[in-house]
């Protein structure tokens, strides 16, 4: 699969222009509300014209206003999981997952039959139910089990966890783990998240002000993502287990990181999320301190705004961001090529 | 009740049961074109639409008779090339009934209609659905109670019609000697107030009956969508 987009589109005073291509996998459309992310999943779905470009998926050209194609969204076989889930509401669960199936022929589609997405998405108990009577967990679960089940080539997830708690987003995203490794449906997700897009993308496009400021692999672009609680995101392995402390010890490029225990087998890749404001920089190694993650590292950028100065580290071929006080960037005497530790207070985990 | 009191009470059953059957179909088709469409001239369609409910019943009258009439544009076309006759047959009567109640039937289905989310439409439609099924698997159960509550409306008004339906096809017993008709011509007889109060009586019961059963009808539908 690859989803090709080169569009502009004016609505008031707020300007789109996006071009990327994205490739198989989960593509993250990563950015702050107001970025654009919502109306360019409206254009990739058909929902929104564009006033000019072209949307290619897998060759096969859905807008291009040069040559007057606009393929409506009924002929498109795109899926489209929305943040509110829209389910229908005078029909039960099980017409809800099988409305697409009505139309779509199930040639060529990726997703497999009923039996294995009910079973996948875990909603087989629900299916003789009602829509209102679901949790907003339940509803996001079936959205997907019935955008799946329409045979799509591509899938659109817009914000699908935004409307649920902290403990309903733990309980969707393994589901959608699941569909990533699983089904082999590529997907575009659009999230302001960064422990979410950290967690699931392969490729990440960041958006801002309706411009694609950057595109590429989740690893080399979470750091440049301006978000607020701005971070990076290191691959690692299991390398064994604490019993006595409840520790798991994690191996990665950039050192070894001890973290509280983790439900992987010892050898499973996880994803470590780290954010900004959690690393302090030490010009010496420290010693007789609480925190148990040290890592060596080499000062490659630094992004000064206001107060704040955001320190982006190689350790080891990892990177690594931190964010300071311009104060203490003075004091350290910080600048590219200095080494210096990184002391980590705490990592939060994504398993991968 | 006379036989003729009986005819009069069948015969408007009949009209009305014809002229809303036989509007629905237009009645939805307009109001999701109201509802729904972006076109030119929306604005046109909209005051055509109500025009029967403002203009004095007489004149709605009046200009079915010219159009519809024996040697009118519309009504001679009809005779000829189906052999539809309107003027002075009770399919007159139920013509005029379907106009005089069309913008009621229209205004109450076009609310319900707008009230379906098109958010749950455009999602139907990322499904595969193209607008006819996305019309028919969404938006008419969505909007049903509506659609029940136009059509009892439109009942309810040609049940009552009587200027427009005397105008057009007359006061012809067994014919189109409507209720209201019937009760006229009653009232114009020595003797008669009797034979108009039972007919009266007949009219009140009908009217109500048509009330529950609608109030029925949008409860179980209601039911359905919001039980379990």
């Amino acid at each position: 699969m690859s989803l090709d987009i080169d569009i502009e589109h004016t609505r008031g005073t707020f300007r789109l222009a996006a071009r990327f291509t994205a490739q198989p996998g989960v593509t993250a459309l990563f950015g702050r509300s107001g970025s654009g992310k919502s109306s360019l999943v409206d254009i990739v779905a058909g929902l929104i014209k564009p006033q000019r470009g072209k949307v290619a998926v897998d060759g096969q050209t859905l807008v291009d206003t040069t040559r007057g194609v606009f393929v409506p969204k009924h002929r498109r076989r795109i899926g489209y999981v929305f943040q509110d889930s829209r389910l229908f509401p005078h029909l039960s669960v099980r017409q809800n997952l099988l409305y697409g199936r009505w139309f779509s022929r199930s040639d060529g589609g990726v997703a497999g039959d009923f039996n294995s997405i009910v079973e996948l998405l875990g909603i087989g108990p629900l299916t003789e139910r009602r829509p209102d009577s679901l949790s907003g967990g339940e509803k996001q679960r079936v959205a997907i089990g019935r955008a799946l089940l329409a045979h799509p080539r591509l899938l659109l997830m817009d914000e699908p966890l935004a409307s649920l708690d902290e403990s309903r987003r733990a309980e969707i995203l393994p589901y959608i783990e699941r569909l990533r490794d699983g089904t082999g449906v590529p997907i575009l997700y659009v999230s302001h998240s960064v422990a979410e897009v950290a967690r699931l993308a392969t490729t990440v496009v960041i958006l801002s002000e309706g411009k694609v400021t950057a595109v590429g692999p989740v690893l080399d672009i979470l750091p440049l993502a301006e978000a607020s609680d701005g971070g990076s995101a290191l691959e690692a392995v299991v390398a064994g287990h604490d019993e006595t402390f409840q520790l798991t010890t994690l191996a990665s490029a950039a050192g070894e990181l001890q973290v509280p225990k983790l439900a992987a087998a010892v050898g499973a890749n996880v994803r470590a999320y780290i954010r900004s404001r959690d690393v302090m920089l030490s010009l010496q190694p420290p010693q007789d301190i609480s925190a148990l993650n040290v890592l060596a590292g080499e000062v490659v950028q630094i992004v000064r705004s206001g107060a704040q100065a955001d320190v982006r580290l190689d350790c080891s071929g990892a990177t690594l961001m931190a964010r300071l006080t311009t104060k203490s960037v003075q004091r350290l005497a910080l600048a590219p090529g200095r080494p210096v530790f990184a002391v980590i207070k705490s990592v939060s985990f994504e398993r991968s | 009740m006379t036989e003729e009191e009986w005819t009069a009470v069948r015969l408007s059953l009949l009209v009305a049961v014809t002229a809303t059957a036989a509007s629905l179909p237009f009645g939805i088709a307009v109001a999701w074109l109201l509802a729904r469409g972006r076109f030119w001239g929306k604005g046109l369609v909209d005051t055509v639409v109500h025009l029967p409910l403002i203009m004095p019943p007489v004149v709605t009258g009046y200009l079915l008779l010219i159009l519809f009439g024996k040697r009118g544009p519309i009504g001679s076309f009809l005779d000829q090339a189906f052999g539809i006759v309107f003027a002075f047959r009770w399919t007159g009567a139920a013509l005029a009934c379907a106009v005089m109640g069309f913008p009621l039937m229209v205004r109450a289905i076009r609310l319900s209609i707008e009230a379906v989310d098109t958010r749950l439409e455009n999602a139907a439609g990322t499904l595969g659905a193209n607008p006819l099924w996305v019309f028919a698997t969404i938006t008419l159960p969505l909007c049903l109670p509506g659609v029940i509550a136009g059509a009892i409306l439109s009942f309810a008004k040609a049940m009552g019609e009587f200027g427009a339906t005397i105008t057009f096809v007359s006061n012809i017993p067994g014919e189109t000697q409507t209720l209201p008709s019937a009760i006229y011509t009653l009232t114009q007889i020595p003797g008669g107030d009797a034979g108009a109060l039972r007919l009266t009586a007949v009219s009140i019961a009908i009217s109500m009956a048509a009330l529950l059963g609608s109030e029925m009808l949008a409860r179980r539908v209601g039911a359905r969508h919001v039980a379990a």
